[in-house]
């Protein structure tokens, strides 16, 4: 077994080995200020700690007051996309050892919607943009009895952004969207697409028109930004390149 | 604080509680009120499938998954129950394809289909492929699917809001109600994270779907959010708890970490290996082997651990092999828990075995309900406009012991009966008055855990009650090692009571959250402890070593916990003598168990082989 693998196991605790890390966290209360300030705090951590792990550690061994948000711990939930070291991550799937822990790392909240609270963000223009896509299956006609049909490889069409998890990674991340609050962002434009190249669906033009929109897909400047920072790995610039190309062509 | 008046409010919003909110907002104005944004939902975890004898890609109908229920339930399931989910699972999972599901096709275009543990054809004869799933990751498709619906039909959530009281027309903790007496729910205090307001939700109908409550653990698959506030709420409010011994602990939880790994993996052909590199489920379970029901599996982990022929360098976990499978196979079929290794262990499934260990994953009990979704307050009668659905709740189909793919069908079959039922008497039913300070006790409790002065820390407390859990409540338990963790559970209580927050502002105060949560989670522990105490044999998740048989001669009943004062009478409804009599008095309450009858219709208990 790996080294990871003989730090992680809890009988032995003693063997461990242990590092120490400081989180530079960007706070931010406005009972107490209208200022946002940086603070450093330094934890003991392990091999497999993630930068939730550590944010932890600080909230409940040393001050709970530190607020962010966070759910299932491991990928799926979408609830704590931060800015570590300058790049939009998971914290709980960002392990300390992989963010160069032997300087202070940095902890921020995502950028381009309004703070609410040290690492918390006001998400609903978010989901105000997400529910602009119509963002839900639209077709005409009576109800199937059985289940539509569709074929493997019109499964495999849209597969990649049906992962989306809504973290606002992506759109945070995205120097467009940091100008202009307007901008409906890649996160909008991945799940639109997820319902303009599904077979069984019939709304994909009135997506398209939507996305048409000066504050629609032609705003997207291709910097790859969003692509990296997607926390499940969706070719989010491909995902809007090809929504940009049905725009023209009106094929998908 | 603001009051609010819906003819429905849903507590909730993970698969139950939206699916739920899908009937009863095309009826009824309803409301659905969630501690966070409704995707970041448990259900958006589940990984491998949905039940359902489809029979798209082998016979299979629904008499044999009744069984297999039944069976896997260690036939503790209410059978009458088990029939509907089982029948109904087939409309749920086509609802769910028509509202957009991207389920996985066969070549044909069908919704494919794959094996499960406990899932059989012809009732035990061999595996049967079941379960529909999209890749793996069911949970999340069927979350983002619901979401998308509610967004499509404009349900209206409360996110981020607490559920922190419920109000009902009787205080059923400390009057006592006489059989057929009408007792109704009125609504709910709710807080306000964001802002900490309080709002009060004046309802005719309330449906919990709060999920389940795995933080009670150490080693847990659930989310940090998971801590048992529906059940705590309504235990608190004089209701029972049925079955809370019985709580499942998945076996593939990557080692040291409870992250779960799919049963999908072995359903795909993963196989399950000691130190030796023997296929250990071959000795446990002949037939079905790795596929044997989550219970069977974990115990026999944990006895192949117990016995010294675990890996790794501390012998404390075995390996879950995928090596021999296709990466091309894996990648389509189990992309995201091989991620999951690689991301937190460092493993490459392709090429390396991925250890794993029991984690804690699914409470079977909850709060009890009858198949239209409706809450008891004892054996047999109902407090009217109380729903339940979803983990919150016990049916119960699930019996002691939960088959894999039934919990996503749980929430879409009980989640839209007791959506359904709840908006059909909204419809019947006028608000009741509502007493005349509803919040009286939410702000009480909250302004006290604020201002506390300087006392211990609640990280501390939760760490405590985890940690005896693991040792003392987990797989294999004694009556010793239960009366361990009740003892340690008695010492945190009173340690809860000191406990204090450093965050005493209004905004979004998640120290002050947590506090509150964990005094649901130390409600929740006391109760499953108390009630795993009393259950005297072994049977499906609850394992006594003590007692390694079941008996179902004295308890083929369910287990029903009250919480009562302490002047209160010690016998509850169901009282046996020397089996469903035991009470444990605390200060100021105690628990006090009773038991309802198990609901047999065509299955005669048989010893349970696979």
């Amino acid at each position: 077994m790996t080294a990871t693998l003989e730090a992680d196991a809890p009988s032995a605790a003693g063997e461990i080995p242990s590092f120490t890390v400081t989180l530079r966290v960007r706070r931010f209360n406005p009972e107490v200020s209208d200022e946002a300030t940086w603070q450093d705090f330094t934890v003991e951590a392990h091999g497999t700690d993630r930068i939730l792990d550590a944010l932890h550690k600080i909230k409940w061994d040393d001050d709970g007051s530190l607020t962010f948000r966070r759910s299932c711990a491991h990928g799926v939930c979408g609830s704590d996309a931060m800015r570590i070291n300058g790049r939009n991550r998971l914290a709980c799937k960002t392990l300390l050892k992989d963010v160069n822990p032997d300087k202070p790392i940095t902890v921020e909240p995502i950028k381009g919607l309004p703070v609410v609270k040290d690492l918390v963000v006001d998400m609903e223009p978010f989901f105000a943009s997400y529910r602009e896509m119509m963002p839900f299956l639209i077709t005409s006609g009576n109800e199937p009895s059985r289940e539509r049909y569709q074929s493997p490889e019109d499964r495999a069409r849209f597969d990649d952004t049906t992962k989306c998890i809504l973290c606002a990674a992506c759109t945070s991340s995205c120097p467009v969207f940091w100008t202009d609050g307007q901008y409906f962002g890649p996160a909008a434009i991945v799940n639109a697409h997820r319902f303009i190249f599904d077979s069984r669906d019939e709304g994909g033009s009135q997506r398209l028109e939507i996305l048409n929109d000066k504050e629609g897909v032609w705003r997207c400047r291709t910097t790859f930004n969003c692509t990296e920072a997607c926390p499940r790995g969706i070719e989010v610039t491909k995902a809007i390149q090809e929504v940009k190309r049905a725009m023209i062509t009106r094929a998908f | 604080m603001q009051t609010h008046q819906y003819d429905v409010v849903i507590v909730g919003a993970g698969g139950a509680g939206m699916r739920a909110a899908l009937e009863s907002s095309k009826e009824a104005r309803t409301a659905v009120i969630s501690k966070l944004y409704p995707t970041r939902s448990h259900t958006g975890a589940a990984q491998g499938g949905m039940a359902a004898a489809l029979a798209n890609v082998e016979e299979d109908n629904w008499e044999w998954h009744t069984f297999d229920t039944v069976k896997g339930g260690d036939y503790l399931v209410d059978q009458d129950a088990a029939e509907i989910l089982a029948k109904e699972a087939i409309e749920s999972v086509l609802d769910l394809e028509r509202m957009g599901l991207p389920f996985n096709r066969t070549p044909e275009g069908k919704i494919d289909q794959r094996r499960f543990g406990g899932h059989t054809r012809d009732h035990g004869q061999s595996a049967v492929r079941r379960a529909c799933y999209a890749a793996d990751r069911t949970g999340h498709m069927i979350l983002q699917t619901l979401y998308q619906n509610c967004v499509k039909q404009e349900v209206e959530f409360f996110n981020e809001f607490y559920v922190l009281d419920l109000i009902t027309d009787h205080d059923l903790t400390t009057e006592e109600i006489a059989a057929g007496e009408e007792v109704n729910a009125t609504g709910v205090v709710a807080y306000d994270l964001a802002t900490g307001e309080i709002h009060v939700f004046q309802a005719k109908a309330i449906i919990f779907a709060t999920g389940g409550a795995g933080k009670i653990f150490k080693t847990t698959s659930n989310a940090h959010t998971l801590t048992g506030d529906g059940m705590a709420l309504a235990y608190r409010r004089g209701l029972p708890l049925e079955d809370m011994e019985f709580f499942q602990f998945h076996p593939t939880g990557l080692a040291g970490l409870g992250i779960l790994l799919s049963e999908a993996a072995r359903g795909e052909g993963g196989i399950l290996r000691n130190a030796d590199g023997e296929r250990f489920m071959e000795r446990y379970a002949p037939t079905i082997k790795d596929l044997a029901p989550r219970d069977i599996v974990a115990r026999s982990m944990a006895n192949e651990v117990r016995e010294g022929r675990g890996a790794g360098p501390n012998k404390d976990y075995v390996l879950l092999d995928l090596t021999h499978l296709e990466p091309a196979h894996i990648d389509a079929k189990l992309p995201d828990i091989t991620e999951f290794a690689r991301t937190y262990l460092g493993i490459e499934p392709y090429t390396e075995p991925v250890p794993v260990y029991p984690t804690a994953h699914y409470a079977m009990g909850g709060v009890p309900t009858n198949v239209q979704g409706e809450v008891l307050r004892d054996g047999v009668n109902v407090v009217k406009g109380l729903y339940a659905a979803g983990e919150v709740a016990c049916v119960s189909v699930h019996g002691s012991n939960r088959l894999g793919t039934n919990s996503l069908l749980d929430i879409n079959v009980f989640g839209k009966r007791s959506g359904r039922a709840a908006a059909a008497y909204a419809k019947t039913a006028s608000f009741h008055e509502l007493p005349e300070n509803p919040a009286e006790r939410v702000v009480a409790q909250l302004e006290e855990m604020r201002n506390r002065p300087d006392g211990e820390r609640v990280a501390d407390i939760r760490k405590a009650l985890q940690e005896t859990m693991d040792l003392n409540a987990q797989v294999f338990r004694t009556g010793e090692s239960l009366n361990q963790a009740l003892s340690d559970i008695r010492e945190l209580q009173k340690r809860y009571r000191n406990a204090s927050v450093q965050d005493k502002g209004k905004l979004f105060n998640t120290d002050l959250l947590e506090a509150i949560e964990l005094g649901f989670l130390l409600d929740i522990a006391e109760v499953t402890v108390v009630a795993a105490i009393n259950r005297k044999e072994s049977r499906g998740g609850h394992y006594r070593e003590d007692f390694p048989q079941r008996d179902d001669s004295n308890y083929m009943l369910h287990t029903m916990a009250y919480r009562r004062p302490p002047e209160a009478s010690d016998k509850a409804e169901g009282h046996v003598k020397g089996y469903f009599d035991h009470v444990e008095q605390f200060d100021g309450y105690k628990v006090v168990l009773g038991s309802k009858p198990v609901i047999q219709t065509r299955y005669e208990p048989m010893e349970r082989k696979y």
